[in-house]
């Protein structure tokens, strides 16, 4: 074994990861089982400094799966030694499970973060290029962590605290441990408060419908128009292609306010129809522009093929157009489904009564200081929850479509 | 598609072609008028009203209509009362008139002024009435069998009223008071800054992360696409949703989590007002500098919600840059980063010119979010927000709608400004 620069770096990823998995296994242990834990974060720091630098000589004797196994059993022994058996910085006798449990893991990821991110160096200075290498195997390791942390912290804590009750909430805002003990009803005590008490049923309902019926009108719209402009040759045709696009950059917000003042006149304002005059014209764009660009893919030949057999362009649009672009339809539909469901401003100022509250003017309504929080976060939960699950199951037409054309925030 | 040279004349063919085209794009027409276009210039006009939120109900001629005293037995003589009340605190209704039917069983004895009887049915004519005027209207009637009898009350049937008011959204009284108070207040320079800050920092920090992410689901591996789908959870979820999550995330009172997490830890002190506090004063090298707290939360959570986008444009764009150049470029000896600046980069300078654009529009644009984390509270007040705040907080609209046609002219110009350096749209 000898010693160079990455013998440096290993102590320096060493130190990072041991700070960073004593923090995350700390939280999350905080999170998980309700103990106050105190992280012995520099204690871990130096920790994984030393382990950072004992690896190059475990890797010197062992290979692969072994020498991570042995780091992490160094990291376990070590971690109890150094906090004096308080991995947590609090005595091991309270909730011991959890904390054996939760060292075991800390220990477990700090080997394999030492084993995956310095395998295959000595600890002897190498060449720019294998230490660029290394570097990005670093920076790729804490992104990985971070963004994952980033992005699923609010929906856990959303998730979490819907299933809380407001005293222990209060009492302990880190403890998310769910008491299974307690049955079902009164886990879900606020959502069940939700649809019996706070109307969250016809919300459901209402933003259902709305989304729903705003995806069927945009694309009665949006097909004809897009056809028109991918396929039929008229004056205005590139203009109108190319502009498109333009009318998806006014602000929602400058149109309220004349929406508002016509619609309260009108007598739309406090309804559903008023929402399904406004959703559809401000998606009908988008989906135009997303319909156009695929139908401009489509082989012209097939529907010439169509054409010459004797059917009208209605008929070629109906029988062949429209079955060869339905990835595209399922795209823009859902899409659109996204945004409606999602919407917020217009709901927001146009609804005042409850019977008409979509999820989202329903959830505003919640947050005030007489509803308990964790009712606010189980309306948010019940808000999110369908978009996600329609997302997840069509991940891959919702990407395609929103690679395809969208542009909106 | 269109040739290059347009035709002398056109065929009937093309005529029918182009004329399905119309018929085809009409629908589309009528509603994107309707609600955009149509919108965008009546805020023009709105902008230079002096309307209030107030003005939006017009005045109308209310009545109140009452039989008394309450009759117990055929023959008495008792009258129905019309209470008139002009509903506006301002506005002159001019042509109040009165129409109702009254039940059968009562006769109606000597029509009151203004008033006349034509069976069962009284019409009245008020002439004008001042703003706030209020007067009764008494019609003597007699009760008969009939009606103690059917259960028909005068109620059940409601009078019509009708009059003539001027409204003031389509009168031509004009002002230009929106736009000096717009314009005269220290505030407006304020709030158009940290409309700058909050587009640009958003813009490229969602830019940032979603390009850092990019590089981390670049290669395969297991769980690539659970973590394609995690990484879109922010811009999918409603914005309802998240940003309570946040508000609940970053509260400075008892039960905020993450200032729980950083006491528990050691990190600070006391709970930091992650969305409530304006500026947090530190020095460095002896200059006394303000750190803008609740508006680096805002722009942060910008950021956040909105990196999946940028990220899932850049991953598409890297999967489909062929190995070559790559494998030319370790031949030559060119080290990863090298690489990264020197071939990845460019490559990706098209659309991520493209994603900064449209993010930095809808990045101004954006209402919903600053709305809901702060209100526009502590120093996060953005033009967006203030159109909302003069408009309907103030119940002030055409101050509002002043601040809508800053916003559209702000939009306008980086439009215009973006296009003309820009290259062809390859987006």
């Amino acid at each position: 074994m000898r010693f160079g620069l990455v013998t440096g770096f290993g102590i320096v990823v060493g130190a990072l990861w041991g700070a960073i998995w004593m923090i995350v296994i700390g939280v999350l242990l905080m999170l998980v089982s309700g103990l106050v834990v105190q992280p012995p974060v520099s204690f871990a720091l130096g920790l994984g400094a030393v382990l950072g630098g004992v690896q190059f000589w475990v890797k010197s004797r062992w290979q692969g799966q072994i020498a991570s196994a042995i780091l992490a059993g160094m990291a376990f022994v070590g971690v109890m030694v150094i906090t004096l058996a308080q991995p947590f910085g609090i005595a091991l006798t309270d909730g011991a499970l959890y904390q054996i449990v939760a060292a075991l893991i800390f220990a477990l990821a700090l080997g394999a973060s030492l084993h995956l991110g310095l395998d295959g160096y000595t600890g002897e200075t190498v060449s720019r290029y294998r230490f660029e290498l290394l570097v990005i195997r670093l920076l790729k390791g804490l992104g990985f962590v971070i963004f994952t942390i980033l992005v699923a912290l609010p929906f856990y804590v959303m998730v979490m605290t819907s299933l809380k009750s407001q005293q222990s909430l209060l009492s302990n805002p880190l403890d998310f441990s769910i008491d299974l003990s307690q049955g079902g009803a009164a886990l879900f005590r606020s959502y069940i408060e939700l649809f019996t008490q706070y109307h969250f049923g016809t919300f459901l309902m209402n933003t259902a419908i709305v989304s729903v019926i705003t995806v069927f009108i945009t694309l009665a719209f949006a097909i004809p128009g897009a056809y028109a402009v991918a396929r039929l040759r008229f004056r205005g045709q590139a203009f109108l292609s190319r502009s498109i696009l333009l009318i998806y950059m006014v602000p929602a917000i400058v149109l309220v306010i004349p929406l508002y003042a016509v619609f309260s006149q009108a007598g739309l304002r406090n309804s559903l129809t008023g929402l399904l005059v406004v959703y559809p014209a401000t998606t009908i764009p988008v989906a135009l522009y997303m319909l156009q660009g695929y139908f401009r893919g489509l082989p012209s030949e097939l529907e010439e093929a169509g054409l010459m057999d004797g059917l009208s362009r209605v008929g070629v649009i109906l029988k062949i157009t429209l079955p060869l672009s339905l990835p595209a339809l399922a795209s823009v539909a859902l899409y659109v489904f996204m945004i409606a469901w999602n919407e917020f401003l217009f709901a927001f100022m146009f609804l005042d009564d409850l019977d008409m509250f979509t999820l989202s003017r329903g959830v505003v309504s919640l947050n005030s200081s007489e509803v308990p929080r964790q009712h606010l976060m189980a309306g948010a939960v019940i808000a999110t929850v369908p978009v996600l699950v329609l997302f997840l199951w069509f991940e891959r037409f919702l990407v395609s479509g929103l690679t395809a054309g969208s542009v909106k925030g | 598609m269109s040739a290059a040279k347009p035709p002398t004349h056109r065929g009937s063919l093309e005529r029918r072609e182009a004329r399905l085209a119309y018929i085809m794009l009409i629908p589309t027409f009528l509603i994107v008028f309707s609600i955009v276009l149509g919108p965008l210039l009546a805020n023009f006009w709105i902008s230079a009203k002096p309307v209030q939120l107030g003005d939006l109900r017009p005045a109308q001629v209310m009545v109140n209509e009452s039989i008394r005293p309450r009759p117990q037995a055929a023959g008495e003589d008792v009258s129905v009362r019309y209470r008139i009340r002009n509903s506006s605190q301002t506005e002159v209704i001019t042509d109040a008139t009165l129409t109702d039917t009254l039940p059968e069983g009562l006769t109606i004895g000597a029509a009151p002024d203004g008033c006349t009887v034509t069976g069962q049915t009284i019409f009245c004519d008020f002439g004008t009435l001042e703003p706030r005027q209020r007067f009764d209207v008494m019609l003597p009637v007699t009760v008969g069998q009939a009606y103690i009898d059917n259960g028909i009350r005068p109620r059940d049937d409601k009078a019509i009223t009708t009059g003539k008011s001027q409204n003031v959204l389509t009168s031509l009284e004009f002002t230009a008071e929106n736009f000096r108070k717009v314009f005269d207040g220290a505030e407006f320079w304020t709030v158009l800054r940290v409309s700058m800050y909050y587009t640009i920092f958003g813009t490229v920090g969602a830019l940032v992360l979603g390009l850092f992410a990019a590089q981390l689901l670049n290669t395969a591996f297991k769980g690539r696409n659970l973590l394609r789908g995690l990484f879109l959870f922010p811009y999918v979820a409603p914005v309802i949703a998240v940003a309570f999550a946040w508000v609940l995330l970053l509260d400075a009172g008892p039960g905020g989590t993450l200032n729980a997490m950083l006491i528990q830890m050691g990190a600070t002190e006391g709970p930091i007002n992650f969305l409530g506090q304006r500026a947090i004063p530190f020095s460095i090298l002896g200059l006394q500098l303000e750190f803008p707290m609740a508006l680096t939360t805002v722009i942060v959570f910008e950021a956040w919600r909105y990196f999946p986008l940028s990220f899932l444009f850049i991953l598409a764009r890297m999967q489909s840059v062929g190995g070559e150049m790559y494998e030319a470029a370790e031949i030559d000896g060119a080290t990863p980063f090298q690489q990264f600046w020197s071939i990845s980069l460019p490559q990706l300078m098209g659309i991520l010119a493209v994603l900064f654009l449209l993010r930095f529009i809808w990045t101004f644009n954006k209402f919903d979010d600053i709305f809901l984390l702060t209100g526009g509270a502590a120093g996060t007040r953005t033009l967006t927000v203030d159109v909302y705040e003069q408009a309907f907080a103030l119940s002030n609209l055409g101050a509002g709608a002043a601040v809508a046609v800053v916003v559209f002219g702000v939009l306008l110009t980086f439009a215009l400004i973006f296009f003309k350096f820009s290259p062809q749209d390859d987006g």
